[in-house]
């Protein structure tokens, strides 16, 4: 269920020369060709990316207003292993600048509004403990009441065990207020990113009405690395990634993140009867281009 | 595995020694009853001693302990009928999780638990408590049947962990999981939910959101197993004492953080050494809880429901 992050959480930083090496293909990529969405022109390979970088390249120009953005972590167990987890969110605020694992606010897309909630993989792991609960909780709330198809970009390594079963119950609060929004007609599409695995794939992610996955995120309830000591055997070729969960039902498309904006916004669209489907985002988006700063 | 718990021997060898003064008084005629009695009294002033400081490791193997009463004896010995339902209506039966109409006391309710077995071959066969998304499935078919006959649920806990495994995986561990937490938020009746020996993370509340969630004294609730915590942030397996005690697991720790509404006595020395007595416990509050739930309009029950997880943790807003 909670996993580590460290396995996941190296940082590329971007060299500053001309050239970007793909971690998929290897392919030197000229940074000219490295748009904002981050993808790898030779192999399609998706970089990761930070909330931030998320939020700016889905929602359209200036429309996102964050809440709750000053919302901070208590160390209710005094949680000590090699290092204190008071110091060690400490120092992780100051290095990635961010309070905690997940940016909340209302957005556009396309000119629709939505409740949008990304996580960040670089915050600890992406990591659910209460502040991500109470965020994803009161953001289901705030959909619910503002009336707006809520939008989760999933990433996270499962739920924090720092915060011991408080972080465990994050994902019976995540998965109430989620009943309560499903139950009235509000319309919910979480978008699997790389890697999404453990509490979260068993609570808010998963029960989404509309599942989406970026092309070869690993998403899955444990762990390969915890499968394979479990069962002391190689795991199949592609195990886990988002196309074999597309192959085994468990997804309902994966979308490059060059036609993100255009499939939510449709989505949107055919869930709330806001706009014709039809002719959502054809001025807006043209396959492979960076969209992430446009207007709408 | 060894009964044998290392902090259970002084209570184990004065055990021992007051059968074997039994058997001499019965063997040779002697009265040697102010004896007896004498060593009971320091064997349960010793027993007291060793339970009332157990670490939250040490808990932990309590409720690991191979004697420990598991679901199969909660359902003997609390209920007059049980009839067991296995379908999950989609791939296969799951012995991981036990799913089936129950009597307590003329009262009918739906139980749900998780099953670890109690030989070895009933072991394997369950899987050892870790349900796959069949286990999960088919406790959702079987709780929407109990709302649909107005039964109160009964949810016995008692898992290290949901099976970390391909076909699992395969056919959607997680979300079976989210999707169960999901619908017993929405359960138009009574539930009740017990973590009888081990709670292990998502897998145990898969069965656990409830209007009254209680444990008992030495079983344990926790987002990761010590185990496996200890391996992560310790980079050690044998760390997991410390881990143990770092995830405040134990039951007085997770009534203090709200995780729990009520912990259930074990008697003196542990479930396993009493068992008939601790499931008389449990089926006291079972009794008690039923009637107190069954008497509240059922929108109560959900908002209460849904309020008592949504105030789960605290958050700094300064
Ligand atoms: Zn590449």
């Amino acid at each position: 269920m909670a996993m580590g992050w460290s396995r996941f959480g190296k940082k590329k930083d971007m060299p500053g020369g001309l050239w970007i090496k793909c971690d998929a293909c290897s392919t030197m990529i000229f940074r000219k060709d490295f748009t904002a969405e981050r993808i790898c022109p030779e192999c399609k390979h998706h970089f990761p990316l930070s909330a931030d970088e998320r939020v700016q390249l889905f929602a359209d120009e200036g429309s996102f207003e964050e809440l709750w953005a000053n919302m901070k972590t208590v160390d209710a167990l005094g949680f000590k292993d090699r290092v204190s987890y008071a110091e060690k969110i400490e120092n992780t605020r100051q290095k990635t600048g961010k309070n905690e694992a997940m940016v909340c606010g209302r957005a556009r897309v396309l000119g629709q509004d939505l409740a949008l909630g990304v996580m960040d993989f670089g915050f600890l792991g992406g990591s659910m403990g209460v502040v991500v609960g109470e965020k994803v909780t009161r953001l289901v709330e705030f959909a619910n009441e503002e009336d707006l198809p809520l939008v989760i970009f999933c990433s996270s390594g499962g739920a924090r065990m720092h915060e011991g079963a408080l972080s465990l119950m994050q994902m019976a609060k995540t998965c109430g207020a989620l009943q309560r929004f499903q139950a009235r007609g509000g319309f919910y599409v979480s978008v699997l990113t790389n890697p999404t695995t453990g509490g979260v794939t068993a609570s808010f992610a998963s029960v989404a009405d509309v599942i989406l996955a970026e092309p070869g995120a690993l998403i899955g309830f444990a762990g390969p690395r915890v499968i394979k000591e479990t069962l002391k055997q190689d795991l199949p070729k592609g195990f886990q990634r988002a196309e074999f969960l597309l192959e085994k039902g468990q997804v309902d498309r994966i979308v490059s993140r060059t036609e993100l904006r255009t499939t939510i916004a449709k989505l949107c669209a055919y869930a709330t009867g806001s706009a014709n489907p039809a002719t959502v985002g054809a001025a807006h988006e043209v396959a492979g281009g960076a969209t992430g700063g446009e207007g709408s | 595995m060894d009964a044998a718990l290392a902090f259970e021997r002084p209570i184990l060898e004065m055990e021992h020694k007051i059968q074997e003064l039994k058997a001499l008084a019965d063997s040779t005629k002697l009265n040697l009853n102010g004896e007896v009695v004498a060593l009971e009294a320091r064997l349960r002033k010793v027993t007291g001693e060793v339970y009332d400081n157990l670490t939250p490791w040490e808990r932990v193997r309590v409720s690991r302990h191979p004697q420990r009463p598991v679901t199969q004896d909660y359902i003997n010995g609390i209920f007059e009928d049980f009839l067991e339902l296995h379908g999950d209506r989609s791939f296969g039966d799951d012995r991981a999780i036990v799913t089936g109409f129950a009597t307590i006391e003329a009262r009918r309710i739906l139980l749900v638990g998780h099953r670890k077995g109690k030989s070895v071959k009933d072991r394997l066969l369950c899987n050892f408590g870790c349900a796959h998304p069949e286990g999960y499935r088919k406790a959702l078919e079987k709780m929407r049947l109990a709302e649909k006959l107005g039964l109160p649920i009964v949810c016995l806990v008692d898992t290290q962990g949901a099976y970390p495994g391909i076909g699992a995986e395969e056919r959607g561990q997680a979300r079976a999981i989210a999707l169960n937490i999901r619908e017993m938020f929405s359960l138009r009746v009574p539930i009740i939910a017990i973590v009888i020996g081990e709670g292990g993370s998502g897998g145990a509340l898969g069965i656990g959101v409830g209007d009254r969630v209680a444990i008992l004294k030495n079983a344990y609730y926790s987002v990761i197993t010590p185990e496996g915590c200890a391996a992560i942030l310790w980079k050690s397996a044998d760390k997991a004492p410390e881990a143990a005690a770092a995830l405040r697991l134990s039951a007085p720790d997770l009534f203090e953080l709200g995780i729990v509404d009520e912990i259930i006595d074990e008697p003196l020395g542990g479930a396993h050494r009493r068992p008939q007595e601790t499931i008389q416990n449990v089926k006291d509050f079972l009794l008690r809880s039923l009637d107190e739930l069954q008497a509240r309009p059922t929108e109560a029950l959900l908002e209460a429901r849904y309020q008592k997880f949504r105030a789960m943790g605290r958050v700094d807003e300064s």
